[in-house]
């Protein structure tokens, strides 16, 4: 038989059910204080610097990471309950998501202890905002084709180049990115690049806007001149990214961000045909319904292979390529049983309003963190094709 | 738990690798491998694995039974095991003792319906009954004056219609007209027709996911093989894409068909958690075995569209069981209905609970 992918069926703790009633307390009351509308994802300032400290003091940042740098030792599991929450609600999380799911894990593994001490509190209090810096503007996919160099210089390294599509760069205090410390050898070509902790709002940066086509501003360009970065935010081996790029992916490709960022529009069709729907409502409602429940039952199952340990990159892979994919259709297949809404629903409005955005925000869902191609590429690997 | 898994799967396993090999029975025009494959597994008590001890089965869990139908998918069995498997758990809710040989259950179809009249006899036309030609007795849920009844019925009592499903197994119509039932019990309490239907349709979802375990691995063995262009046609990228989404579709499909199983397992009632996890794998397993199948047949080109290979055992049979015990579009438009009546704010933490 060909490797066999395993989703067995994971079950969240008991302990889970009680974290879910506070999470769903806690953002009721930040909803009632008026923090966020979780009817308006399309807000146009998706920041929220007040909000990230409270979800801060509240424990759920950096929750499974080891006590004496802030977290909480808990378990994925745990953690995957706080995501999926704060996702269904439409909490603005932008300013303390990539920190929590990604840079911190990294500095976790990479960074000296004395920035271990400093930073990974910081982003479990909510303080700091991080991006991260891997596509150029002649390299997205192609990671390996990175050119911005890191110069050796006394005492560190002198930055210059650009990264592009980078989110959140614009207000991120830290970003971890790829330079070129060597060129490529011949024997592999994907040598020579490092790993850096970059400190943001410093001289030889600058961060240029990028419109998108929602009408957000939520990516940028950065450009590096002579930026110098201090040999102790050097986080790795020199010349040796690429060992350390992938086993990571798992954790960032199976959360449940990649299958709910549009699926407000499925709670809103719910609520516009109502409690008697037609057979064709229903019947759409009902499959969408199916997908949902697979899709997640699939990515707790990748959550609790994570939770005991293990590197589940192909069933990660596949978690985002069928997640993205559905939740990209998941506006259009709406917008179809939509047509047939009465006039009258009362949520009409909100819901013809969150379909505009949904269906703006859709064609970069299958791009961002991973294009299709390149999970499919994985995917293939992990089936002995290539 | 764990480990009795692995002695009725690996028994089962055995057996199936012994007596269907896949390439030998495509091979075989007369079926005669069906008979020795039947009483080998009779012999190591599977048909009636849910059947406890006392009712004359073999009493082995509810999770080792659905191990045991997923394994029956990946060789895509084609002999009345799900079907016997079901029908014996029908009876032993009503605490009916199981009979030898083969069964089957009606009605196989939500639309269908048995009825019981004041004489104690039992009426109705079921359609797309599964093997009820091979059949020696029917498990029935019927429907009395004063709710639903289990009845255990002499097959030769039943007027049937021969039919083949699109995997070319017997898909029959099965006529009862007030016919005395053997044994005739009560149900127990909140045990409906549907519970059957969601039961049925979760044994026909890990089948299909078996089924899609197959033709991943064979579209994979055979894209490794097959030289087109000077190459394999594994190393072209549109055909790596394509047995990569169906990877995906067989690991859907394993997730939802694996987890309704584990649900209905631990249940203690068929609340509305268990009916979003039943519905919810034979809408998607239904949905994987069209497009993980066509991405199968895509791979093998025209020798997967011949009688000769094995392709179409699994690829035919995975797209018949979307069939059995209410289709995909059924269990859609009824899970949409619960989703709309529970509200929109109660979906989330529905999906949530699971």
């Amino acid at each position: 038989m060909t490797a066999a992918l395993r989703f067995d069926p994971i079950r969240l703790p008991e302990k889970c059910e009680q974290l879910r009633k506070e999470v769903r307390a806690f953002l009721a009351e930040e909803i009632a204080a008026g923090t966020f509308d979780p009817n308006k994802p399309n807000r146009e300032d998706t920041d929220a610097p007040e909000f990230s400290r409270r979800v801060g003091a509240k424990g759920w940042l950096g929750m499974t990471w080891p006590k004496k740098y802030g977290g909480q030792e808990r378990s994925f599991l745990e953690r995957y309950v706080v995501t999926e929450e704060m996702r269904v609600a439409n909490a603005p999380t932008r300013r303390f998501f990539v920190a929590d799911r990604q840079s911190g894990p990294v500095l976790l593994k990479y960074a000296p202890e004395h920035i271990k001490m400093e930073i990974l509190p910081r982003i479990c209090r909510g303080e700091i905002c991080f991006a991260i810096g891997m596509s150029e503007p002649n390299s997205g996919s192609d990671l390996f084709a990175a050119k911005t160099r890191a110069t050796r210089t006394d005492g560190g390294y002198l930055i210059n180049g650009t990264k592009i599509w980078t989110s959140s760069a614009h207000i991120a205090d830290y970003m971890i990115a790829i330079f070129r410390t060597s060129p490529p050898t011949k024997e592999n070509r994907r040598h020579g690049l490092t790993q850096f902790l970059v400190k943001m709002k410093q001289p030889g940066i600058k961060v240029n806007p990028i419109g998108q086509i929602t009408g957000q501003y939520e990516f940028n360009e950065v450009v590096f001149t002579d930026h110098f970065i201090p040999d102790d935010h050097v986080l790795g081996e020199v010349d040796g990214a690429w060992k350390q790029a992938t086993s990571e992916l798992a954790y960032e490709r199976s959360g449940p961000e990649r299958f709910l960022e549009t699926y407000y529009v499925l709670t809103e069709l719910v609520r516009a045909v109502g409690p008697n729907p037609d057979t064709r409502s229903a019947e759409g409602i009902g499959r969408l319904v199916a997908q949902l429940h697979t899709m997640r039952r699939m990515s707790v199952s990748v959550a609790g292979m994570l939770q005991a340990g293990k590197e589940p990159v192909v069933e990660a892979s596949i978690v985002k390529d069928i997640g993205t994919v559905w939740e990209q259709q998941l506006p259009h297949r709406v917008r179809d049983l939509a047509a047939f809404v009465e006039e009258t629903a009362t949520n009409r409005e909100t819901l013809e309003r969150q379909l505009d955005f949904a269906i703006k925000t859709a064609p970069k869902l299958t791009i961002q963190g991973g294009t299709t191609e390149v999970l499919r590429g994985i995917i293939a690997r992990g089936l002995g094709l290539r | 738990m764990a480990e009795s898994d692995n002695i009725v799967v690996e028994t089962a396993e055995k057996i199936f690798a012994d007596l269907a090999d896949p390439q030998t029975i495509n091979n075989d025009k007369n079926n005669s491998w069906q008979a020795p494959l039947w009483q080998a597994l009779s012999e190591a008590g599977l048909p009636l694995s849910w059947v406890p001890d006392d009712l004359g089965g073999s009493g082995a869990s509810l999770a080792d039974g659905f191990a045991l139908l997923n394994a029956a998918g990946r060789f895509a069995v084609a002999v009345p095991l799900a079907e016997t498997m079901l029908a014996g758990w029908l009876l032993a809710q009503a605490k009916i003792a199981s009979p030898e040989g083969e069964m089957t259950v009606l009605p196989a179809s939500p639309k269908d319906r048995i009825t019981l009249d004041a004489d104690g006899a039992l009426s109705g036309r079921t359609r797309g009954v599964p093997f009820a030609k091979a059949a020696k007795h029917f498990a029935v849920l019927a429907q009395g004056k004063d709710g639903a009844v289990i009845a255990l019925v002499d097959a030769s009592k039943g007027r049937i219609e021969s039919g083949l499903n699109v995997g070319y197994d017997h898909s029959d119509t099965v006529t009862l007209d007030k016919v005395q039932p053997i044994t005739i019990k009560s149900s127990p309490k909140g045990f409906e027709q549907t519970n059957l239907m969601l039961m049925g349709g979760v044994a026909r979802s890990l089948q299909i996911a078996g089924a899609l375990e197959s033709m991943l691995d064979i579209s994979v063995r055979y894209s490794n093989e097959r030289v087109a262009f000077e190459k394999k046609i594994s190393k072209f990228q549109a055909v790596q894409h394509n047995l990569a989404r169906l990877a995906g579709e067989s690991a859907a499909a394993l997730a939802a068909a694996t987890s309704a199983a584990d649900a209905i397992a631990n249940a203690k009632s068929f609340d509305d958690a268990v009916y979003l996890e039943a519905a919810s794998a034979k809408i998607r397993c239904a949905e994987a075995a069209e497009k993980g199948g066509s991405i199968a047949h895509q791979v093998h080109g025209a020798i997967g569209f011949t009688m000769e290979h094995i392709l179409h055992r699994y690829s035919l049979r995975a797209l018949a069981w979307r069939d059995d015990f209410g289709s995909e579009s059924h269990w859609a438009v009824e899970l949409g209905k619960l989703v709309a009546t529970r509200g929109a704010d109660e979906l989330w933490p529905l999906v949530a609970s699971r």
